[in-house]
């Protein structure tokens, strides 16, 4: 039962990180219809901005994580102007192509300067806590405590602010936010932004317990589209459910079935959801 | 200046250009060259197989490479595990690109746009993963050596490059040959309706379905035939094979080329790896180049070398078609002319 209690806690720590990524992945499609192929190398440039901000600037854990959240949206937000932008009214097909293209780029340039090497970035926090016969590594109750009161306060930023509302608008409807005067540009920057913080805020809380190399949002990514396939593109509950369904599946199944397919659970519960059921899970109508 | 035109396009080139391929061994006496040409002819064959299903029928398929990596490791298995010869282990590598095509297309294709797109990159994953941890049947990460040459029956040794060149570059021919047979028949034109419109194909009766899981077929035999081949040349082959660097690259050869054009994969992969020869530290960091490359390819010349030349050349009929029509009728029964106006539609 311990064994079991263990498994659900760490499918809850990387549920929670999925769903973070998920979630930024989501907010795109919803307001560009664009699949952000780039999401996963947004996801790593985070996790080396964390990783050099501590090493080499010798700063806290905590302004390494926000310096990178800083630098990702930064970077998401001009991926936005430079390419996305430009192409809003072109073929989907092209959209994808152009999102690949900068996965390619980021991957190769971060590869150019600081190698393929595996690094790992030190956890400030290394304590164990023990919880009624039940360990738990304070970086993973950190994850879990990080990932969900930023998921609480993305969902009171989209409903108690106007700039939220705004986003939240353009996703529900395109032509009548435009109607009601809202300003494509901005809430197209602002989604971008977003994402890519949350992208770099999952990574620098993930990298202590994982590695930091150049193709480390490969698997994030995929998992990231599997869970917005599942939950529906442009849903923002479906994200974190569809999170924490991968996450769990992933560890339950890695720990009682097989630990060397762990990587293919997700994609085969993908294969066998969408050959029963092609719109998804939790979407409604359209496809 | 019509007239240049329209030889550029005509079936003299294609000539001209067989004819060019077939004396370059000749010409050159670098075997290192004709070694990376006969590797491009290879690739080019898998991106014709990715203009069937992309280009033509507008799906973009992200499990290319793996079905190229499921052909060589068929040939690899057969020949190496199996002692197979390599001929039937190649026609098996197709037949299974057909099966494996078949059933993963009926899955796949049943969903649209981005979530086919997002599906066949996980597709292509899986055999990425199952090639690299499946290691009873696929040695895992180590990889297959001593993979069976093609057998010349006697008469050829295509253990040497130059025969081997030839022998692809009939391959290649024959892909281009039935890529136009198809681009031509009335197969190709369902194909194009599928990709302008899902509705309006089906509004004029074209089954969805089973056209888009035929094309899908068609693309995935001709990746698992370039990767049979690829099996054999090389000899050597290992789960990085499936890599999406594979994938990624086909897309930027039929980028560059132009999607959707008979010539433009063969231009786009030939242009693309003899730029990557000529600087040859590009090799590893050849993406920070194709990257920004795919980008500025999609938001300024989406069509590509040879789309955009049709482009160019759809415009300046049209400027002197009422000029031409007074002295003569525009013959547009001619398969050029079919095209140009395809481009300017598609423009």
């Amino acid at each position: 039962m311990d064994l079991f209690l263990q498994q659900v806690l760490n499918g809850l720590t990387l549920g929670s990180i999925y769903g973070l990524v998920a979630l930024g992945l989501t907010l795109v499609y919803g307001i560009l219809h664009v699949p952000n192929f780039a999401h996963g190398a947004l996801y790593m440039v985070g996790a080396y901005v964390c990783y050099f901000t501590m090493s080499d600037l010798g700063l806290n854990y905590w302004v390494a994580i926000a310096a990178a959240a800083v630098v990702v949206a930064a970077l998401s937000v001009i991926c936005e102007r430079l390419v996305f932008h430009p192409l809003r009214h072109a073929p989907p097909i092209h959209d994808k192509i152009a999102a690949i293209g900068i996965l390619l780029f980021l991957e190769a340039v971060v590869q150019m300067y600081w190698g393929a090497d595996f690094r790992r970035i030190a956890s400030p926090y290394n304590q164990i806590l023990d919880i009624g016969g039940l360990t738990l590594p304070a970086q993973r109750l950190l994850i879990i405590v990080g990932a969900f009161s930023l998921m609480g306060a993305l969902h009171l930023y989209l409903k108690k602010t106007m700039t939220g509302a705004t986003i939240v608008a353009m996703a529900q409807n395109r032509e009548g936010a435009f109607l009601v005067g809202i300003d494509a540009n901005r809430v197209a920057m602002m989604t971008f932004a977003i994402a890519g913080a949350l992208a770099a805020v999952a990574a620098g809380l993930f990298a202590p317990i994982n590695l930091v190399y150049p193709a480390m949002g490969h698997l994030v990514l995929l998992k990231a589209f599997v869970i917005i396939i599942l939950g529906g593109m442009g849903s923002i509950p479906g994200a974190i459910i569809g999170g924490l369904i991968i996450g769990f599946s992933e560890a339950l199944g890695g720990f009682y079935l097989s630990s060397t397919y762990k990587d293919v659970i997700a994609f085969v519960l993908l294969v066998v959801i969408l050959s029963i059921k092609p719109t998804g899970l939790f979407t409604k109508g359209v496809r | 200046m019509n007239r240049a035109i329209d030889f550029l396009l005509g079936s003299t080139m294609r000539w001209l250009l067989l004819a060019l391929a077939v004396v370059f061994p000749l010409v050159t006496d670098n075997e290192y060259h004709i070694y990376v040409m006969a590797l491009a002819f290879i690739w080019a064959i898998a991106v014709y197989g990715m203009n069937i299903i992309t280009g033509y029928c507008g799906q973009l398929n992200l499990a290319h490479g793996g079905f190229f990596a499921i052909g060589a490791y068929v040939v690899a298995i057969l020949t190496v595990d199996h002692g197979w010869p390599f001929w039937p282990a190649f026609a098996a590598a197709g037949l299974f690109g057909a099966v494996f095509g078949f059933v993963v297309g009926i899955v796949s294709l049943r969903l649209k746009e981005h979530y086919f797109a997002i599906f066949t990159l996980c597709v292509g994953y899986i055999i990425y993963l199952m090639i690299d941890k499946w290691e009873a049947l696929t040695h895992g990460s180590l990889g297959i050596i001593n993979i069976a040459p093609p057998e010349g029956f006697g008469l050829v040794d295509f253990t040497q490059t130059i025969p081997f060149y030839y022998l692809v570059l009939a391959f290649l021919a024959l892909a281009i040959w039935l890529t136009r047979r198809i681009s031509e028949s009335l197969l190709g034109r369902t194909f194009r309706a599928i990709r302008i419109s899902d509705d309006l194909a089906q509004s004029l009766g074209i089954n969805l379905m089973r056209n888009k899981v035929l094309a899908f077929v068609i693309s995935t035999v001709y990746a698992a035939a370039a990767g049979g081949l690829y099996a054999g040349v090389v000899r050597f082959i290992g789960p990085e094979e499936a890599n999406f660097i594979h994938t990624f690259d086909m897309i930027a050869y039929l980028l560059v080329g132009g999607i959707g054009t008979l010539m433009g994969p063969l231009l786009g992969t030939l242009v693309i790896t003899w730029l990557t020869q000529a600087v040859q530290s590009l090799e590893e960091y050849r993406m920070i180049v194709f990257g920004p490359m795919l980008v500025l390819l999609v938001i300024f010349f989406p069509r590509g070398i040879v789309g955009s030349f049709l482009t160019w050349r759809g415009r300046r009929m049209a400027r002197q078609a009422p000029r031409k029509t007074r002295e003569s009728r525009v013959d547009t029964t001619d398969s050029n002319s079919a095209d140009a106006t395809e481009a300017r539609n598609n423009a």
